[in-house]
């Protein structure tokens, strides 16, 4: 029986197999930032260790970082002791770190890919639960606890429990003004938030294939919102593309045998999957949340649901306590509820084709009336290329905040948030209480979403705009 | 790690279901950078409701939390293990948890115990009824018992001889640091280096 994309890379990163013990897997990249790590380093410093490999490991400033004034000092004491502790984590030990005001810091997930670090058929890990965001490139890429960002930076390797396989092929072609994110949110509104517990989804079918690079890493990035360890894309011409040329891609002959050994790496034909989900593309529409976790969404065209229709006891208690404190009514139409944030940004929808995205669809158009719209790039290198593109002019013509990169208002821990009871269209991943700051109301949405409702102050598609003749 | 064998104390019944790491310990919380004194964060939003069940006078010094399904979704922040820990549990239990959340609470020695929703259930009523009603949950026999209940449950042998030694896993791998040095040597040399380019 052959195999699938996932066994094979696991198969090749088996350090040490034993009977009745987890594998031991060689890890290829560790990604680190500043939350996630100080006690791992902290934990490395008391028993004496050292970072076995220095060159497999790289930092960035992300969760923290201001999205103003970033030529000063961190206002708030604990972030900027956060940072400051990283900084001098990575001195210490001699790991590579691209600070505030580097040329190549970012969101992690945004750096990784965009430097050439993260390629198919490796193994990646970083303390953030987002990082199955590199398995758009057909690496098995997943997040970590601190105990064990401490465990690979000391052994470069970590102990894992097997997985299971799960194929969700989206077949056909996506609609015209549907996109990775309403795909991807509509996979977690059919198989649940802890649908693909112990599993590792690959993501397959013509619609997949059919996504850019970027569109990948955005289904890759929400894996986790659906339960999973990680998500992965077999690599094609469209990741050796996107590849070629990065600075830390192979070059030359070692591109040629990297590519080789790539093709390679794609799930056999009788290669069988321990769960299979088969979504029809042409069925998919824009697709919003209406509640307090990522899987409690519906398409926009819908209403918010009526708890008393839902059959699962424990999902009808969820609804119900997530539309009391969403400040929703069970029956309202999505189109119906307005916001006063709308935040284009993060790991999901950070990167230049969002933007750009949302550029076409707010250009020569004005905010809505008492709408704030922050738009925070997911790493200077987009920055800079939007704004060689003129997008960050479109973006102040229009009436939105145009910031420095970061994670921003994702997840409130730095000064962007949201005041209680304030409500965003948020093109990030989470919708958790209190997660854009305490008391706020999140409406995960996709950047196309998101410029609309910039546009009219409630949610809405790109398709709206001309019906309401604006 | 503290090592885990067998733990018997009453319990905090939480009737909710797809409790997220933001809710066990909110993201303020994580800019700190020490393991200890996380207890306070547990919770916090829901701890503002003087009705939340962690507020209960009769709930405190309570050693076992009894969740709903998909407990620990979300972000992988191990604080939310620390917040726990910190705050005095040393078990929870739950039809179902997320991945991350649960190599974290086995790393940190923080016992997650998979019980069918309906036993949790009968744990609810019972310590709801009974706020003294002590729960032991036996890692040696891998079993739960609380009043009349006796419930099996699984947990795989390795990490249960891990939890039962309370061995550091660091320490366990570097026993075998000659195969991670001879399986460097097999690497792809085009393989990506992090060190500046250029
Ligand atoms: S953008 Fe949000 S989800 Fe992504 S790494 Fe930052 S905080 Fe996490």
């Amino acid at each position: 029986m052959g195999r699938t994309l996932a066994e094979k890379v696991w198969d090749a990163h088996v350090v040490r197999r034993a009977e009745g013990e987890p594998d031991l897997l060689y890890i290829d990249l560790h990604l680190l930032h500043e939350v996630t790590s100080p006690q791992a380093f902290d934990g490395l410093r008391q028993a004496g260790r050292r970072v076995r490999r220095t060159d497999l490991t790289i930092a960035t400033e992300d969760h923290n970082t201001p999205t103003l004034d970033v030529d000063k000092p961190i206002a708030d004491p604990v972030s900027r002791a956060q940072i400051e502790t990283l900084r001098k984590n990575a001195a210490e030990f001699g790991v590579r770190i691209h600070s505030l005001g580097d040329v190549e810091q970012g969101i992690v997930h945004v750096v990784g890919p965009q430097l050439g670090l993260t390629q198919p058929g490796m193994t990646v890990v970083c303390g953030d639960s987002h990082t199955a965001t590199h398995g758009a490139f057909g690496a098995l890429a997943f997040g970590i606890g601190t105990s064990q960002v401490e465990h690979v930076l000391a052994t470069q390797t970590l102990p894992m429990a097997p997985f299971k396989t799960m194929a969700v092929t989206v077949e056909g072609d996506l609609p015209e003004g549907v996109g990775a994110k309403d795909l991807i949110l509509a996979v977690i509104a059919r198989i649940g938030t802890g649908g693909g517990q112990g599993y590792v989804i690959e993501y397959r079918g013509q619609a997949i294939r059919n996504l850019s690079m970027e569109g990948r890493m955005t289904v890759c990035n929400m894996s986790i919102e659906a339960g999973a360890r990680a998500g992965m894309i077999a690599p094609d011409e469209t990741t050796f593309a996107y590849l070629n040329g990065r600075p830390h891609a192979p070059q030359g002959a070692d591109w040629d045998a990297a590519v080789a050994y790539w093709k390679g790496l794609a799930t056999e034909a009788d290669a069988v999957f321990d769960k299979e989900v088969v979504i029809d593309a042409a069925e998919l529409s824009p697709f919003v949340t209406w509640g307090t976790n990522p899987g409690q969404g519906a398409p926009l065209g819908e209403s918010v649901p009526d708890p008393v229709a839902i059959e699962d006891p424990v999902e009808r208690a969820a609804a119900r306590k997530a539309i009391a404190y969403m400040g929703l009514t069970a029956g309202q139409k999505l189109r119906d509820i307005a916001v006063d944030t709308v935040f284009v940004g993060s790991c999901t929808n950070g990167r230049i084709e969002d933007l750009r995205e949302v550029a076409g669809i707010i250009k020569g158009r004005k905010v809505a009336d008492g709408v704030r719209m922050l738009v925070v790039p997911g790493s200077v290198r987009v920055s800079l290329q939007a704004v060689s593109e003129g997008l960050d002019k479109v973006f102040t013509d229009f009436g939105a905040e145009w910031r420095y990169a970061g994670c921003s208002m994702c997840l409130g821990m730095n000064p962007d948030q949201l005041a209680p009871g304030e409500r965003s269209a948020s093109t990030s991943n989470r919708n958790f209480e209190g997660r854009q700051g305490k008391g706020g109301r999140t409406h995960l949405v996709s950047p196309q979403v998101a410029a609309a409702t910039a546009v009219l102050g409630h949610l809405a598609a790109p398709a709206d705009l001309s019906t309401a003749g604006v | 790690m503290e090592a885990f064998t067998t733990h018997t104390g009453t319990a905090v019944p939480l009737r909710e279901s797809n409790v997220d790491t933001d809710q066990i310990i909110p993201a303020h919380w994580l800019k700190k950078v020490t393991r200890d004194g996380f207890e306070d964060g547990l919770f916090e939003a829901w701890r503002k409701n003087p009705e939340f069940v962690l507020n209960q006078p009769e709930r405190a010094g309570a050693t076992v939390l009894v969740a709903g399904p998909d407990f620990g979704t979300g972000s992988s922040r191990e604080h939310a293990v620390w917040a726990l820990q910190n705050y005095g549990f040393k078990t929870v239990i739950s039809a179902r948890f997320a991945d991350i959340f649960r190599g974290n609470s086995q790393k940190g020695g923080l016992l997650t115990v998979v019980l069918p929703q309906e036993t949790v259930e009968r744990l609810w009523a019972l310590t709801e009824a009974d706020p003294t009603a002590e729960i032991t949950v036996d890692l040696v026999d891998r079993q739960v018992r609380a009043g009349e209940l006796v419930a099996d449950f699984e947990i795989d042998d390795y990490t249960r001889w891990r939890l039962l030694e309370g061995l550091d896993d660091i320490g366990l791998t570097l026993r075998h640091e000659e195969d991670i040095t001879s399986f460097e040597a097999t690497r792809p040399t085009w393989l990506p280096r992090t060190q500046p380019v250029g």
